[in-house]
């Protein structure tokens, strides 16, 4: 369970485009980390940098370190499948199957790891269900299509697919920004729960959101265009929110940007 | 709705508000209507046509038209034709080539779009596409000269083997020669590839790229990312695309005329069978049509494999149709 992530010196490219230059930092297990940063500064890339996602963009490649506990994930003789198993992740457009039950969606990922007991899979789905605040919602059509369910249904639905594995680390890329309110809350509420057993990062481009749920917030910014992102500065949340070191991380908390 | 500059007017509910129609849009939209028409008339004309010309062939007849299995309809004076051994045999081979086409359709598909470099992806690809393009008449000859002598010894396995089975059993028509539905079969499997292939990728090509990356980052490998969304999406398109090929293959002609050997005996179901599916029996008979009657009961015949085809294709489309993911 919940483990600390290092990165070190991390330079992302697509193809011959260097994306993100440079970025160290570090993620303590049981805390919650935001990334926020005007678009285009990478901070999707990093995040999917973390599980081994960026790779799988034709032409993608990742350089330097990401240590999970100390073990670098990057390391030639670690299989990113393997690292994904161990690193959830839930994207900015909830993506469940659709075709697929909800109770199979939510299972989805132990049952690629080989888990058949139909027993322990009920039990597992109910706990994540619940764990994702979605079991009252759902627990009378499990066998209905999670296609069916509403937008922020969906992405509970998601939030249980990546926490029935149990995960190390849980990645979030802006998963409230396809979401009403009421949503949005019931996901930070979540998230703060959550919070006791894993590790997590999560990218926003709403303030409040990071300052209410984070508790390290890391700020990335772009130079100019086609230029690298770059790390800025990552801190307290309370720190960063109050008394910045960077001047363009107060610019750019303040609205007073660009 | 968007507010239209020249109509100032506000739209009231008692009222409608007058719809503007361009002269460009009158144009297009006469011209597609009456081509719509046109093609729905000479359809239908054909239709109709065919049906006159097959209707006193069919009341002339003195065997049973759907069940009878001999074909006797040169002597217009006599005719006794009935259309089930053909319609057997053109099921019976179509769907041998399908079971053939399916699963190395799919296989390439999936290869092209799911596991092949781009680079190697893209002529690969071209190359299938290519195949489509090739007479069908060069088919048939490579299936009639190359492929049936060289099929004898699998053919002969098969046969002393397996030759308890219906399927392997010996057939009507001399299985050495390699003239068989086998043979045939075979042939109509290569004609069907690129069509079923081209079909599959394109719609395995559109699975979401959000639905791959979902199982990506649940830790799934390759294969397990196909059979968890590009399968599942795609599984309707593959179907459809299969009945297409499915309602191509029985229509084939030339190809199948060349390599299958006649026979007076009836079709037994096996696959060294020779015989004469619908359409090559017409293409055939083609020097009997100088009589009206004759050729009444070839179009007959043909009517009945016109119909086949409709309703395959028929199933193909209702596949598709109501899949919002394909519009
Ligand atoms: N698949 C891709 N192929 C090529 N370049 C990409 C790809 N995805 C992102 N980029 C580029 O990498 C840079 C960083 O993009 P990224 O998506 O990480 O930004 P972001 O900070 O998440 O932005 P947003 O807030 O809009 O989501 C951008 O310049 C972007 O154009
Ligand atoms: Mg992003």
């Amino acid at each position: 369970m919940a483990k600390r992530i290092d990165v070190k010196d991390l330079n992302l490219f697509y193809g011959k485009f260097h994306a993100v230059d440079g970025v160290t930092l570090s993620v303590p297990p049981r805390n919650v980390t935001a990334f926020i940063g005007p678009s285009g500064c990478g901070k999707s890339t990093v995040l999917r940098s973390l599980n081994r996602m960026h790779e799988v963009i034709p032409g993608a490649r990742a350089e330097g370190e990401v240590l999970l506990d100390g073990e670098d994930i990057y390391a030639s003789s670690v299989d990113p499948v393997s690292v994904r198993r161990t690193i959830g992740m839930v994207f900015q457009r909830p993506n469940p199957f659709p075709t697929m039950s909800i109770r199979d969606n939510v299972v989805a990922g132990l049952k690629l790891a080989g888990v058949r007991d139909k027993k322990k899979l009920d039990e597992v789905a109910e706990r994540a269900l619940r764990g994702a605040n979605l079991w009252a919602e759902v627990k009378d059509r499990l066998n209905k299509p999670g296609g069916g369910l509403s937008g922020g249904q969906q992405q509970r639905l998601c939030i249980a697919r990546a926490i029935a594995v149990q995960p190390d680390v849980l990645l979030m890329d802006e998963p409230c920004s396809a979401l009403d309110p009421i949503s949005t809350l019931a996901i930070e509420d979540l998230i703060t729960e959550l919070k006791k057993d894993y590790t997590i990062v999560i990218v926003t481009h709403n303030m409040q959101q990071a300052a209410r749920v984070s508790d390290q917030t890391a700020f990335f910014n772009l130079l100019g265009v086609g230029q690298p992102g770059r790390l800025i500065e990552i801190d307290d949340t309370e720190k960063i929110f109050s008394n910045p070191t960077e001047k363009a991380t107060e610019d750019y908390i303040s609205g007073r940007f660009g | 709705m968007e507010s239209r500059p020249h109509d100032p007017r506000p739209p009231s509910a008692d009222q409608p508000a007058k719809v503007i129609v361009r002269p460009g849009d009158r144009i297009f939209s006469g011209l597609a209507k009456s081509a719509g028409i046109l093609i729905v008339v000479m359809i239908a004309a054909i239709g109709v046509f065919l049906l006159a010309q097959a209707v006193p062939s069919l009341i002339a007849n003195k065997a049973n038209f759907l069940f009878s299995r001999e074909w006797v309809a040169g002597d217009p004076t006599n005719l006794s034709f009935g259309v089930l051994d053909l319609l057997l045999v053109t099921v019976f081979s179509s769907i041998f080539a399908l079971i053939i086409a399916m699963p190395i359709s799919l296989g390439i598909a999936l290869f092209l779009t799911q596991y092949a470099p781009r680079r190697l992806a893209r002529p690969f690809a071209y190359v299938i596409d290519l195949l489509a393009a090739v007479p069908s008449i060069i088919y048939g000859l490579w299936g009639a000269v190359v492929l049936a002598p060289t099929l004898e010894p699998v053919t002969g396995w098969l046969n002393s083997v397996f030759g308890w089975l219906f399927l392997f059993e010996t057939g009507n028509v001399d299985r050495s020669i390699g003239q068989t539905i086998f043979t045939a079969g075979i042939v109509l499997a290569v004609m069907l590839l690129p069509i079923i292939t081209a079909i599959s990728r394109e719609v395995f090509e559109r699975t979401p790229t959000m639905q791959i990356e979902g199982a990506l980052a649940l830790g799934a490998t390759r294969w397990e990312v196909v059979r968890t969304t590009v399968l599942p999406f795609g599984k309707a398109g593959y179907i459809s695309a299969s009945m297409l090929g499915l309602g191509r293959a029985l229509g084939e002609t030339i190809a199948v005329m060349i390599i299958l050997a006649t026979t007076s005996r009836t079709f037994g179901w096996s696959l060294f069978d020779g015989g004469d599916t619908i359409a090559s029996k017409i293409a055939r008979a083609a020097a009997e049509f100088n009589d009206p009657r004759s050729a009444g009961a070839y179009i007959a015949a043909g009517l009945v494999l016109f119909l086949l085809t409709f309703v395959v294709n028929a199933i193909a489309r209702s596949f598709i149709v109501g899949k919002k993911e394909y519009e």
